[in-house]
């Protein structure tokens, strides 16, 4: 050992110093924030109670707003299928790029790269941007929406898809080609066989997912769920709104549980 | 086990004989396989179903690919800063990321404090269930919904647009956070509490020192969500920020070419975002 | 017969990874590769398949160069030549049985193997080689479900049924407790005899190099500097591989 032992003194002093420094960072970004933003947090969290006992006598579903539940149900009916049809087919042309361009399964270098910028350049595109563009293209319609979801999901996926590749089938793909194992049959017989559980895990995750950014899609759009809640939020029937929230919660989370029950049997 | 069977005729000689007629089964069916063709094909059908029933509106698909090539075109080939001119977008862009780094500071502390509680291995059960429960009410809910419920109870604004971020922002930590706790070996936790020490002691002494790096890396993945989620909430509930400009110029004054150059702007801080979250990660993992 | 001459490989310029390795190998023997960490026992092994590409040199399995050989030329040697891992790496979704059968891909159709399709007669081979190394019970269980020792015994089963000349094992025992590496060992050894076979493995232990192997390659800095039976490995030949410290502990 060429270097001076640091004595557990300094050691610790050193390590408080660094954690001190970081948290009093933390807090000053966090002060400069709420100044610039004109955000009061004592303000802020004083009114959060206040809204929700506003929220508790204006949003809370009366006998009369079952009546919007039909409606509701329909829209929420849409958007799930949209969800699901964007999700799959995204998955479907993810999977393709993914083993494309994984570190493991890769054509070339050029390829890895490509699929990357590629992946990356779709999912940090705003989903409001998708969501405008393809509005002034497709005009109001369901296709818009899902075309929304669809680019998004894509982008996502192909990460997802490509560091479950790298991540589990690595090694039995080596073992296959060493077998003599041509490229299409050691992605059929060792990778696509490894990775079909985390493969579901991940669509369904996504589906719960695309539920809840359809209602933002929608609303920007004027489609399914989203424009539903927008219509009864900016007309003021509130009761109806709220309706709209609680139908979306038990659909989440139904869906949440769901998947969870699928992937203890799958994984 | 293995020695005694050295005489059995092997690879050369396959022993033909053995039950001619029936063919050899490759696999049995189990719960696993069955559940994933299951989910397999039922995902099909209704993506199948849904994209035939698909409400279109008349829209004629060629014109409209075209126009949308065209939109692409302005955007990306001839992206300017438009009527608005780049230190507006700019201030607006910093508007959004600091509505990201505040809601996201608000969702580590509180998500921290609660995850701390609903942990299985560290509080008893009925506090964690109850906290757990609440969480997942609370993710279930949009963010944009949050956001937009908030803005007519205590009006349009920051304030609203912070108050609607953060309650996704928390229960979303507080489940990663929580996962992580559970992780720690029991060993870490049952040594301390041998010593005599505190409950918060514990948690500061034990958990928060294994959970660093876990920490670290899910508080970063929810900055870059929450910068998206500002973006969002900008456009979609008024809130300000560079979303509010990006659904001014791409629904109101359909300058395409503006549209381009915010998305441009997004795109650069985004991948900061994710250049940051894969150096701290590395730091952490190297260690 | 294996015969390796003036094998030579560099990861980066200037820093050789393999320096001039030339050996021969007859059939019917277990040869064991040893050497300290990175003396590049695992670039050895992986060139003989070419699933590390080398630099230069000459790898004839039965006069035929394997470095020279094309895709498909290779694809067809490396049927000639199962591997065994460390990790076992098989498929662990699968059965045993589809994991066995996958040593067969190399010489069926691309579209019969993608579909997973095999004959009654490599099923039944399969069914025997499992047999063989004490598995058929397990034909359709899900290697996940298997223990260390038993998967890399279906990773034998699986280049087994290739029908090789030569068997390449990377570490086959370092993820195994000593009571399955043993069995593991032993198994290698019989059915190298067997099937009068080149089985070539890499080792981290010596006292199981020099109670199996027929032959010793000794590999230090990219450097053969053993090359005998493995009776001939003495105390100052395992100094000079692994310095004299590691020699007094393990000789």
């Amino acid at each position: 050992m060429k270097q001076p032992k640091v004595t557990a003194a300094s050691y610790l002093g050193k390590k408080r110093l660094v954690q001190s420094g970081v948290l009093a960072l933390i807090a000053g970004i966090y002060a400069i924030g709420c100044y610039i933003l004109q955000f009061d947090t004592i303000q802020g969290t004083l009114s959060i109670p206040k809204a929700f006992a506003w929220l508790a006598i204006n949003f809370m579903p009366t006998q009369s707003s079952m009546s919007y539940l039909p409606q509701i149900m329909e829209k929420l009916f849409d958007t799930v299928l949209m969800s699901i049809a964007s999700v799959v087919v995204a998955a479907v042309i993810a999977i393709f790029f993914a083993i494309l361009g994984s570190k493991v399964t890769g054509i070339n270098k050029f390829m890895q790269v490509l699929v990357r910028g590629i992946a990356s350049f779709f999912r940090n595109i705003p989903l409001v941007a998708w969501a405008m563009i393809l509005l002034f293209s497709f005009k109001q319609s369901n296709f818009t929406g899902f075309l929304a979801l669809l680019l998004m999901t894509i982008g996502f996926l192909i990460r997802a898809f490509m560091e479950i590749i790298e991540d589990e089938a690595g090694e039995a793909m080596m073992a296959l080609k060493a077998t003599g194992a041509s490229y299409f049959q050691v992605i059929f017989q060792a990778v696509i066989p490894q990775i079909i559980p985390s493969l579901i895990s991940w669509i369904l995750y996504m589906i719960e997912n695309n539920v809840r950014d359809a209602t933002l899609v929608g609303i920007l759009t004027g489609t399914g769920i989203g424009f539903i809640f927008d219509i009864y939020y900016k007309s003021f029937r509130f009761d109806a709104a709220g309706m709209t929230v609680l139908s979306i919660i038990v659909v989440v989370i139904g869906l949440e549980t769901l998947s969870n029950q699928i992937r203890k049997v799958i994984l | 086990m293995i020695s005694n069977e050295g005489t059995k005729p092997i690879v050369s000689k396959p022993s033909f004989q053995k039950d001619p007629q029936q063919k050899i089964k490759l696999h049995k069916t189990t719960a696993s396989t069955w559940m994933i063709q299951a989910v397999t094909i039922s995902l099909i059908l209704i993506t199948f179903y849904t994209l035939t029933h698909l409400n279109t509106e008349n829209v004629k698909m060629a014109d409209a690919f075209k126009g949308l090539m065209m939109t692409f075109n302005q955007m990306f080939l001839q992206p300017n800063a438009g009527a608005d001119g780049f230190w507006v977008l700019l201030e607006a862009l910093g508007v959004s990321v600091l509505l990201g780094i505040l809601t996201t500071i608000i969702g580590a502390v509180l998500g921290f404090f609660f995850a701390v509680i609903a942990s299985r291995n560290l509080t008893n059960a009925y506090w964690g269930a109850g906290i757990r429960a609440l969480m997942a009410v609370v993710r279930a809910i949009p963010t944009i919904l949050w956001a937009l419920i908030f803005s007519i109870a205590v009006g349009l604004g920051p304030t609203a647009a912070i108050l609607g971020l953060s309650f996704h922002s928390v229960a979303y930590l507080t489940k990663a956070y929580s996962e992580s706790i559970e992780e720690i070996d029991p060993a870490i936790i049952d040594a301390l509490k041998v010593t005599g020490c505190k409950f918060w002691t514990i948690v500061f002494q034990a958990v928060w020192p294994t959970i660093i790096p876990s920490l670290v890396s899910w508080t970063f993945i929810r900055l870059e969500i929450n910068f998206a989620n500002a973006v969002a909430v900008g456009a979609a509930a008024g809130a300000g920020g560079i979303g509010y400009q990006l659904f001014v110029t791409s629904g109101l004054s359909f300058d395409f070419h503006e549209v381009g150059y915010i998305v441009y702007m997004v795109i650069i801080v985004t991948l900061i975002l994710e250049f940051i979250a894969v150096k701290l990660r590395q730091h952490y993992l190297g260690k | 017969m294996l015969e390796v001459k003036n094998l030579a490989k560099s990861y980066q310029k200037d820093k050789p990874a393999l320096t001039d390795i030339s050996f021969k190998i007859d059939p019917g023997n277990f040869v064991a590769i040893i050497g300290p960490s990175g003396a590049g026992k695992t670039t050895i092994l992986r060139s003989l398949n070419q699933l590390i590409k080398d630099d230069a040199g000459e790898i004839l399995l039965d006069g035929e160069d394997i470095r020279s050989a094309n895709k498909k030329e290779l694809r067809k040697l490396r049927r000639q030549i199962g591997m065994i891992f460390q990790n076992y790496n098989l498929v662990e979704r699968l059965t045993v049985l589809e994991n066995v059968l996958h040593g067969r891909l190399g010489y069926k159709s691309t579209l019969a193997g993608v579909i997973g399709r095999y004959t009654e007669e490599e099923k039944r081979e399969a069914l025997d080689l499992l047999d063989k190394v004490g598995l058929s019970e397990f034909a359709l269980q899900r290697c996940s479900e298997l223990s260390g020792g038993q998967k890399q015994r279906v990773g034998i089963a699986r280049a087994l049924i290739q029908h090789p000349k030569v068997i390449l094992c990377d570490e086959p025992i370092a993820s195994l407790d000593p009571a399955s590496a043993q069995n593991v060992m032993k198994l290698l050894k019989e059915l190298t005899e067997e099937f009068n076979i080149i089985c070539i493995a890499n080792l981290h232990q010596i006292d199981l190099a020099k109670e199996h192997a027929d032959q010793i390659i000794g590999i230090r800095h990219g450097q053969m500097i053993f090359n005998d039976t493995a009776d001939k490995l003495s105390k100052d030949a395992i100094a000079e591989l692994y310095g004299t410290s590691a020699a007094k502990e393990l000789a």
